[in-house]
């Protein structure tokens, strides 16, 4: 039994010193392909004009803080979730609410539209994720079609319909191989929790936002950081993030209210907007990129353009 | 009991950081200029970019005409 401890003690510590030096490699290898900075190399790429944007459409209705937010495929149609525990579609264009429905519980933290624009999916305190069916037909009861997709043991924080293959936890974002199960990449230099992350269009990198007032995009084939949006005067935290459809530039909603705009090449900023009374908790670009909407705890969603 | 599981959970740090050291990875100079790349040639088709007339974004109001 003695020599059984002593073993698994000299196992123990044998591992543990290599994850140290493997993690010291990993360093090692990462800092040696680290020959320029994004911004650097942007240097050469044309600066971006002027940029006015303004709120197009505010979509009022809910009567609480809106936590999530999804763009249908038909770049018009809205699902806004919210701590009301109602889940509504909008029409964008029109601001007209299309479907309602109300959750069994309060804090609906998550939703999503289905790519097939008939559905759509949510969930939070109920540690469950619904599905609904959406019908126009006045007779039907929406609640009544619903189906439960999973069970999980704590509340749901975000669903989507496609994989999801990113998952920022803590202050480390985590990128999955959906068919093996496995992480495969992990980047860990924010300073605090990660509230959102986004793909780059090109899929190649993606973009966090986090409790520590910054964003940061990461590039998968170099394995890094390769550049930090921030200021000394932004000293909240961004709740979520989203790309332009080109990738040039990066939207991100924050807690102190406001969207900063931020050139992704050269790490500026190119633009802050005001409209929301509360801090701003979803953004999504539309899908063609004519727009994007954000939610905040002010009860509403605005459109802009 | 609780050994065993160390020993458990450092094996599969070990083997995670593994996976991770061996990974190919490109110099972030040719990562950048890719990205770069990307953004120049999709600029075009990115309406929040070059914006769009008033009249084809479904957003923006079209301003009737005035009869002066």
């Amino acid at each position: 039994m003695a020599t059984d401890g002593l073993h698994e003690n000299e196992t123990l510590a044998s591992l543990r010193s290599e994850a140290e030096s493997l993690k010291g490699k990993l360093d090692e290898e990462r800092a040696k392909l680290h020959d320029v900075e994004l911004h650097q190399v942007a240097e050469r790429v044309e600066a971006l004009g002027q940029f006015v944007m303004k709120t197009r459409r505010t979509l009022k209705g809910h009567g609480n803080k809106v936590l999530c937010m999804d763009w249908c495929k038909d770049k018009r149609r809205i699902v806004s979730s919210s701590q009301d525990g109602k889940v509504i579609v909008w029409d964008s264009f029109s601001t007209n609410k299309e479907h309602a429905v109300t959750m069994p519980c309060t804090w609906v933290m998550a939703c999503a539209y289905a790519p097939s624009g008939c559905a759509i999916a949510c969930g939070g305190l109920d540690n469950k994720c619904s599905v609904y069916p959406l019908t126009f037909d006045k007779n039907e009861n929406m609640a009544a079609k619903k189906k439960s997709v999973a069970m999980h043991t704590n509340y749901l924080s975000a669903c989507s319909f496609t994989n999801s293959d990113m998952q920022g936890c803590d202050k480390k974002a985590m990128v999955w191989d959906m068919r093996s199960g496995q992480c495969v990449q992990a980047f860990e230099t924010h300073e605090s929790d990660i509230n959102s992350v986004r793909y780059y269009p090109s899929g190649d990198a993606f973009a966090s936002g986090s409790d520590d007032a910054t964003c940061r995009l990461y590039d998968l084939r170099a394995d890094r950081e390769v550049a930090i949006y921030s200021k000394e005067s932004i000293i909240f935290g961004a709740s979520s993030v989203d790309f332009s459809l080109s990738g040039r530039l990066l939207f991100a909603g924050y807690n102190d209210y406001t969207i900063n705009v931020w050139d992704v090449l050269k790490g500026s900023r190119v633009s802050i907007l005001f409209g929301h009374e509360n801090r701003v908790s979803t953004l999504r670009v539309s899908p063609d990129g004519t727009a994007f909407c954000s939610g905040s705890w002010d009860h509403t969603l605005r459109v802009w353009a | 009991m609780s050994a065993t599981n160390n020993v458990a959970q450092a094996r599969k740090l070990v083997e995670q950081l593994r996976l991770e050291a061996g990974l190919e990875r490109v110099k972030v100079s040719k990562a950048a200029s890719d990205l770069m790349g990307y953004c120049e040639r999709q600029a075009r088709a990115d309406p929040l970019l070059v914006g769009v007339p008033a009249s084809e974004n479904p957003f923006k109001d079209k301003k009737p005409c005035a009869i002066l």
